[in-house]
């Protein structure tokens, strides 16, 4: 309890100084618009900010998504009607992504789509097995916490490097094999493995966070639930789908809900790791999107946009099942 | 004698890990907990190790296989007649002893070596698969020596740069995504769900495909090779409202209506009774906005455009050319780069982690 | 158009005013051979000659100039100048010089290279840049391995068959990992398909993919599978990432390494006398023996408001002896065709580099007039990127061979339609 006090205390000594600023001018605006408009007034800035650098870009690209040529600004870009969307639909045969010719884009989704899942369920499921771990009554909890997020800080370039660096023909994994006599594997070179590494890699930087929200969801159950349960001689298993699960619930959700985000935006680690490699069965989605628009010259933005806005409608159908899944737990 | 020193050791460890709060004997599932822990305590911390005492490693001792964990250097010799001191190897020879030579030149399979405690000896020729190198761990400087010098005093700009960023950046997310938060969730009035919606919707916009449009607007505020161009587009997080909009939901409306009863001001209500109530997710939201504003990369990359506003990420990039990585440097920087944040960890994690944990995010 | 509009009324006066010192002009270049380190002495001395005119050299990564540069130069932003590698690509921002240097001199000097900046404009006489250093990709050869193998290293005019086949013997024999390897990068392998006769780009600039550029992906493929070549570069890697992998040639893992005459400069510090080691004449193929060239180039911008300093100074760049004194620094093969005659002298580097060095220029004269015109190709970047792309899906089987050519072809048509906007 102190803790948090003290770092409370730190936010709202360092959060003052913009905060002293502020406050006549609310208070004004309370006086000359009338309660009712207030929560307005809260919002403004941020959907402000919205509208200029989250809605307003997805507006440009649906500008860029029927225009043409490599210009920047708006004005210098010719009308093209629907083509770059025919280039992406140009199929031989709607089954078959090596018949399109933009097939990398069909791989990027399609490997996504299989990403997404696995990496999500790997990724809760080991934050929530880590969390109930650091979750007893163990020593050197804090210390074992620490190792656990310390990942989280590292820049994703750097974490792709590293593994890189351990997971490449003269790596230190393989070194590690050779040296208790086992054959050097190429780990990178496989389309499977490398998929493994992909999940692997991404889960092992970004787990670090979502077990320490789950740690926080276990810690907020309160104890004499479980005594109760230990006094019914309950077994571990039945304590933990019956208790720990259920009221563990709004925290899985929101954990839930970030893991995905951030998993559908995958792409600065796997750009260095593998670069989509072996081939094309890494590559995702948002990686395509960033070669097409940004990477190559000439840069296609006509393209990436028209990409990125069916990449939208995507996400936009499981944002919509997502938020009917949130609406039972008064979202 | 070891035997009787081990015992005692061992013991302890045993107690060590079996001592448990309440409880006085630890079960099978104590034991499953540790093993997995030591095993994460592998799997998470030796890379970073391992790049840690990598940046310490010569160029040479970087690039060999079987690569070593630690860094080694080779033991060198003065030998007569050599104005350079010699690398010394222990050679196996075919009498089955070992000789300590110094080795004049290698040429593929085959090096010259000398004994420095005969020179007059002369030199011999010896297969370079009987040579072993004599290697002590030590740390090489080097990799940073060189890091300094070549970006100089620059190196403190960015490290400037960077935390500008990060703590600008964070604060005004936090003030600017609480208000909102506060609005959505404490308050009924028309269009709560329209904004609520529109900023939902941009919880799933990667911002790595809106890069383009971003520069443009930017560009448009004048703002390129300005620190603001990359702090401006940033703050508006949609988790942040979302997670604080989900706490708020939380607290108890009779406290504000409490308070309103008591004409405290609608800022008052936020600042003095919601913001202070909603630290823990305050908390996480900051934790979130530091670390992503700390590793931003693409954004700095096109809008930083001058070596005064360049962050340490946009530094870091600096180890790669067109045609080659110079990992030695990289990993130099790496190490630097990732130190400021782990002292802060490990300084702050107490109050973080139970920052969190009252949190209980709901 | 509105958009446009609408966008400069929303801006919030955060701008700060940028503000323009009199007569300072701002150069980007990267920091390896000819850059910023490199020319910062010669720009020492052009501010101490010019009094009130100041360069000043901005060290940035080869990522900012490739990826950020022309998004800035695009909205109108950037640097007045800066040393850039894709010569034609950028060609519409250049600031002509002609006016403010010697053009004779630059047109005898770096013809070809000025060709290059023109882009796509045939008729074009301005000097839209000073061309830096001339970079050749080559092949690094192990000779301590040939030796000990004791197979003879094949002589100049040898073909990539009789090499491959020279490589792995030696490999065989000295149980080296690897005999060939070659940096994943379409302009290496350019250098193979071009003296396989593959054309690359017509005479009309637009994409060809031809019985030639057949040959070499087959060929080269199959080396994939017979082992010949690693899977580690061309076969793990996706996409357009760039990946070398030279430490295997420093750590004698691979007999022969294709890469390029800019890595020189770590072979005295990294390899030493660890082992012999030669740059070799570029093996041929049935069309020709062509390295392909590259560099870079000293270019200003447009949009620079002191286009009178930036004239001066890289017509100060130019000048015999100042350029020849960063090449000598840089230890890199110059552009200029009288010092590539007369040979520089490098006053750091080991006989050995030296010899690889005048191997290297040795080449120049043998590159195919395909290779030149490949190089100067305003779309160059996007056929090389759909010969990484899609070479790798065939080493992977995700696509015949017929069908890469015809998806490599498509990508850069695709690419020339969408920069022209129809």
């Amino acid at each position: 309890m102190r803790a948090t006090a003290a770092l409370s205390g730190a936010i709202a000594a360092l959060a003052a100084l913009p905060a002293r600023a502020v406050e006549p001018v609310m208070h004004g605006a309370q006086k000359a618009l009338g309660i009712k408009q207030m929560p307005w007034v809260f919002l403004i800035p941020n959907l402000l900010a919205v509208l200029l650098f989250s809605l307003m870009p997805v507006f440009i690209n649906l500008f860029y998504s029927v225009t043409g040529s490599d210009r920047l600004y708006p004005v210098d870009r010719p009308y093209i009607g629907g083509a770059n969307y025919e280039t992406l639909f140009d199929c031989g045969n709607y089954l078959d992504p090596s018949t399109c010719s933009r097939d990398l884009f069909w791989r990027a989704l399609g490997n996504t789509l299989v990403f997404v899942p696995v990496q999500v369920a790997a990724m809760i499921g080991i934050a929530l097995f880590t969390a109930i771990c650091l979750n007893r009554d163990i020593r050197g909890r804090g210390f074992f916490r620490s190792i656990f997020f310390f990942p989280v800080m590292l820049s994703p370039v750097v974490v792709a490097l590293t593994w890189q660096w351990i997971l490449q023909r003269n790596g230190a994994l393989n070194g590690l094999l050779t040296s208790i006599g086992l054959n050097r594997v190429n780990w990178l070179v496989f389309p499977d493995s490398a998929f493994f590494w992909s999940v692997f890699v991404t889960v092992w930087a970004h787990m670090g966070f979502f077990t320490i929200i789950l740690l926080a969801g276990l810690q907020s159950i309160p104890r004499d639930v479980y005594e109760a349960a230990k006094m019914d001689a309950a077994s571990p298993w039945r304590v933990f789908t019956r208790i720990t699960l259920p009221m563990l619930k709004p925290t899985l959700l929101v954990v839930f809900i970030l893991c995905v985000i951030r998993s559908v935006q995958t792409f600065d680690e796997l750009y260095v790791l593998t670069g989509g490699g072996p081939g094309s069965a890494t590559i995702l989605i948002v990686q395509y999107i960033y070669e097409v628009g940004f990477a190559i010259q000439p840069r296609n933005f006509g393209l990436a946009a028209a990409a990125s806005l069916l990449l939208g409608a995507v996400l936009m159908i499981f944002t919509l099942i997502q938020l009917r899944l949130a609406r039972g737990r008064n979202l | 004698m070891s035997e009787v020193a081990a015992r005692p050791v061992h013991s302890a460890i045993l107690q060590f890990l079996t001592r448990r709060r309440g409880r006085t004997r630890a079960d099978w599932t104590d034991w499953l907990t540790y093993a997995y822990l030591f095993v994460g305590l592998a799997v998470m911390f030796a890379p970073v190790l391992w790049v840690v005492l990598s940046s310490f490693k010569t160029p040479v001792n970087l690039v060999e296989f079987p690569p070593t964990f630690l860094p080694y250097a080779v033991e060198t010799v003065e030998v007569e007649g050599f104005d350079e001191p010699l690398p010394l190897y222990e050679v196996a020879t075919e009498e089955g002893e070992t000789r300590l030579l110094a080795q004049i030149r290698r040429v593929g399979l085959n090096a010259q070596m000398i004994d420095p405690a005969k020179p007059e000896a002369g030199r011999v020729v010896v297969a370079v698969a009987d040579a072993k190198p004599v290697r002590h761990i030590q740390f090489y400087w080097g990799n940073y020596a060189q890091l300094l010098s070549t970006s100089g005093s620059n190196l403190w700009l960015y490290v400037y740069n960077s935390l500008f960023i990060t703590v600008v950046a964070t604060l005004i997310t936090v003030v600017m995504n609480s208000m909102a938060a506060f609005a959505l969730a404490k308050y009924r009035f028309k269009g709560n769900t329209l904004a609520l919606v529109a900023i939902l919707m941009t919880l799933m916009i990667p911002p790595t495909v809106v890069l383009v449009p971003t520069y443009l607007i930017v560009a448009q505020l004048g703002l390129v090779g300005n620190l603001w161009g990359v702090i401006l587009p940033t703050v508006a997080t949609p988790t942040g409202v979302f997670l604080l909009r989900q706490y708020m939901l939380t607290i108890p409306d009779e406290l504000i209506e409490a308070a309103r009863m008591d004409h405290a001001s609608e800022w008052r209500i936020y600042w003095r009774i919601v913001l202070p109530l909603s630290a823990p997710a305050l908390a996480v939201v900051a934790i979130f906005s530091i670390l992503s504003r700390w590793n931003d990369f693409l954004l700095p990359l096109v809008v930083l455009n001058r070596r005064e506003v360049f962050t340490l990420q946009l530094a870091l990039a600096s180890f790669q050319d067109e045609n080659q990585i110079h990992y030695d440097q990289l990993l130099a920087m790496t190490t630097l780069t990732a130190l400021p944040l782990a002292f802060a960890f490990i300084f702050l994690q107490r109050y973080i982690a139970s920052g969190i944990a009252s949190t209980g995010i709901k | 158009m509105k958009l446009n509009a609408i966008l400069s009324g929303t801006t919030l006066g955060l701008a700060m005013a940028t503000a323009t010192h009199a007569q300072e002009i701002t150069i980007l270049c990267d920091d390896v051979g000819f850059g910023c380190s490199t020319m910062a002495p010669i720009a020492e001395r052009f501010n101490e000659e010019n009094p009130g005119k100041t360069v000043k050299l901005e060290t940035v990564s080869y990522q900012t100039i490739v990826e950020a540069l022309p998004v800035q130069l695009e909205s109108g932003e950037g640097p007045d100048g800066a040393i850039i590698t894709d010569l034609g690509g950028l060609s519409r921002y250049y600031l002509d010089l002609t006016s403010h240097v010697d053009a004779g001199y630059f047109e005898e000097e770096f013809g070809r290279t000025l060709e290059w900046l023109r882009g796509s404009d045939r008729k074009s006489k301005a000097v839209n840049g000073m061309p830096t250093s001339l970079t050749v990709n080559g092949a690094y050869v192990n000779l301590t391995l040939f030796e000990q193998a004791g197979v003879p290293v094949p002589e100049e005019g040898a073909t990539w068959d009789e090499w491959a086949e020279a490589a792995r013997q030696v490999a065989e024999a000295t149980n080296t990992e690897f005999p060939m390897e070659m940096d994943r990068s379409g302009h290496r392998f350019a250098s193979f398909a071009i003296s396989h006769g593959a054309e690359l780009v017509d005479e009309e600039g637009n994409p060809v993919a031809d019985e030639g550029l057949k040959t070499a992906i087959e060929k080269f493929v199959g080396w994939h599978k017979d082992g010949t070549m690693p899977l580690d570069l061309w076969g793990a890697v996706g996409g357009s990432t760039h990946r070398e992998l030279f430490e295997d040639f420093l750590n004698a893992n691979v007999v022969f390494y294709f890469g390029g005459s800019w890595t020189l400069s770590r072979m005295d510090t990294e390899v030493g006398d660890l082992f012999e080691w030669a740059v070799v004449d570029t093996p041929c193929g049935p069309g020709s023996c062509t390295a392909m060239p590259g560099g870079g180039a000293l270019v200003g911008f447009k949009h620079t408001e002191q286009p009178e300093v930036v004239g001066a100074y890289i017509d100060y760049v130019s000048q015999p002896e100042n350029y020849k004194e960063i090449i000598a620094a840089s230890v890199e093969i110059p552009a200029a065709g009288t010092l590539i005659e007369e040979g520089v002298d490098y006053p750091g580097a080991s006989e050995r580099t030296k010899t690889a060095l005048s191997t290297f220029t040795n080449q120049i004269p043998k590159m195919a007039p395909a290779a030149y015109r490949f190089q100067g190709w305003r779309y160059q970047r996007a056929m090389m990127n759909a010969l990484t792309t899609r070479i790798s899906q065939v080493i992977n089987d995700e696509l015949t061979v017929d069908a890469a050519l015809d998806r490599i072809k498509q990508d850069v048509e695709l690419a020339i339609e969408a920069a022209e906007g129809n």
